[in-house]
């Protein structure tokens, strides 16, 4: 079948996808976007993480079909030409970037919860990244850039 | 291999009469599971995500009615008055991107024992509404539940819609897991108040081999409350009360000894469950609650 479906506000369409196939494994093989990480294919890592129609989703859940019609966001639509987006400079300021594998999946999960609420405490913070496994940082540095995000002003 | 996306609820059962060998899918976070690791591939996809108002709850007097594709996400936010043990169990659903997209129809589709949404449905006595080709059957969740993932549903009908009785006194739902996002529950336990019919409600996950209720529980508590007149005086309710119902819940359990847990830790948990579960109801009852 072929899916039709809006990825970073651009029209795609891939082609001769299977009904078994999931959004996680249309977006890197059938559109080059390997931004969104596989690990488990489970559900359980995060590191597939993109948001559709606005909310924090596993690629690797979201039947490839399903996503016909869909607004999908992934890591590469969040950086200007030469800029990165706040919450990624943040990342990188607060050092909450070892392997990098997490961080696609952790930058959507929190753009999430930052579209929602600008000021998040901690607790917020923590719960909402529940699903992204990092086996490096250790997670104490990825609050921090989260928090830094949420604290700068605004525009920056 | 086919993806089928009606996008009527009529066009739905049509598809699902048509095409026995299609599975439906909603938020797909079972389904996918087992299509990704297990080889799971059935032959064809009853997508269900295009049918609208499938996501939405109503306000039906007495009772709400939420619909199959309600996410946990959005039974958290709007739940929380009228179903708030449901509200409660979804909240420790998986992790945000779980809650997003599961939804109560997928869960009483797999009928897992573990399935977070049961005890509830089983406390606030609701009633699954379910439809095929041949017409709609409206099934008690206390009979729903038939054996290990397998339940009243019938091969050719979809759930449609699932109708709770409105809160009228507390309700509370808590499991036991080995940490507090993303475990599958060791024990879980749902107990309802229902103050307009002065009876009470219970329901235990993980703990058998479907999701059950602790009928003597129930009966001993009704008995107590009603022979001590504590639902009209609301008083207090001694402690040989709330370890007596404990007591009772674990007889209805038949739990096993598994990767996650002791048969014996699961018994143990659950009484601690049930214990907590009457005093925090009865505390929030006595402050006069509504
Ligand atoms: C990482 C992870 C963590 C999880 N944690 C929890 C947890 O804490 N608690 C918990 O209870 N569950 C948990 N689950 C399981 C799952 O998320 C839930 O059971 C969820 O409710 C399934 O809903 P869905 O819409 O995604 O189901 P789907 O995968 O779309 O469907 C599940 C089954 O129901 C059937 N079905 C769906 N809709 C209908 C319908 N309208 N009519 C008839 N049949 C239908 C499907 O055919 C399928 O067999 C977890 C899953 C994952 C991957
Ligand atoms: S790859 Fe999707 S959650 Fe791990
Ligand atoms: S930085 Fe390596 S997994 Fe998170």
């Amino acid at each position: 079948m072929n899916v039709t479906l809006t990825v970073n506000g651009e029209p795609r369409t891939a082609e001769g996808v299977r009904v078994h196939e999931n959004l996680l494994h249309l977006l890197r093989a059938r559109l080059g976007l390997t931004g969104a990480k596989n690990a488990c294919e489970q559900g359980e890592c995060g590191s597939c993480t993109v948001r559709m129609d606005g909310r924090a989703v596993c690629a690797c859940l979201v039947p490839a079909g399903q996503a016909e019609g869909a607004d999908i966001r992934t890591v590469e639509g969040l950086a200007g030409e030469d800029r990165l987006s706040a919450t990624q400079a943040c990342f990188l300021r607060a050092g909450a970037v070892q392997c990098g594998f997490c961080t696609p999946g952790l930058l959507m999960s929190l753009g999430e919860l930052l579209d929602e609420d600008p000021d998040p405490g901690e607790d917020v913070v923590r719960e909402r990244i529940a699903g992204n496994l990092c086996r490096c940082t250790g997670y104490q540095k990825i609050v921090e850039a989260a928090r830094l995000a949420a604290s700068r002003p605004p525009g920056a | 291999m086919a993806h089928l996306r009606p996008r009527s609820w009529g066009e739905a059962l049509a598809l699902r009469a048509a095409h026995p060998e299609a599975v439906p899918v909603s938020g797909g976070t079972d389904l996918m599971v087992r299509m990704n690791l297990a080889g799971h591939r059935p032959a064809a996809l009853l997508d269900l995500s295009a049918v609208p108002g499938l996501a939405e709850w109503s306000d039906r007097s007495a009772w709400i009615r939420v619909g199959p594709a309600m996410t946990y996400t959005a039974m958290v936010r709007d739940l929380a008055e009228h179903a708030p043990a449901l509200a409660r169990a979804s909240r420790g659903v998986g992790s945000p991107q779980i809650r997003n997209r599961g939804t109560i129809g997928g869960n009483l589709g797999t009928a897992s024992p573990a399935g977070d949404c049961h005890p509830a449905l089983l406390a606030t006595r609701a009633t699954i509404e379910v439809e095929s080709v041949r017409g709609e059957r409206l099934l008690p969740a206390r009979e729903f539940y038939l054996g290990p993932r397998r339940s009243m549903l019938a091969p050719d009908e979809l759930i449609k819609g699932v109708l709770i009785p409105k809160a009228t006194a507390p309700q509370e739902f808590a499991k036991v897991g080995a940490r507090n996002a993303m475990v599958i529950a060791v024990g879980s336990f749902a107990l309802a108040l229902h103050a307009d019919e002065q009876r009470v409600g219970t329901g235990i996950g993980s703990a058998a081999p479907t999701p059950v209720i602790a009928g003597a529980a129930e009966r001993y508590l009704d008995a107590e409350l009603a022979d001590g007149d504590y639902w009209e005086k609301r008083r207090p309710l001694p402690d040989v009360v709330h370890r007596r119902f404990a007591e009772l819940v674990v007889t209805a359990a038949d739990p096993i000894d598994d990767i996650r847990s002791t048969a014996a830790y699961r018994r143990h948990a659950l009484g601690v469950l049930a214990y907590r579960a009457l005093r925090w109801c009865w505390t929030d009852f006595l402050k006069g609650w509504r």
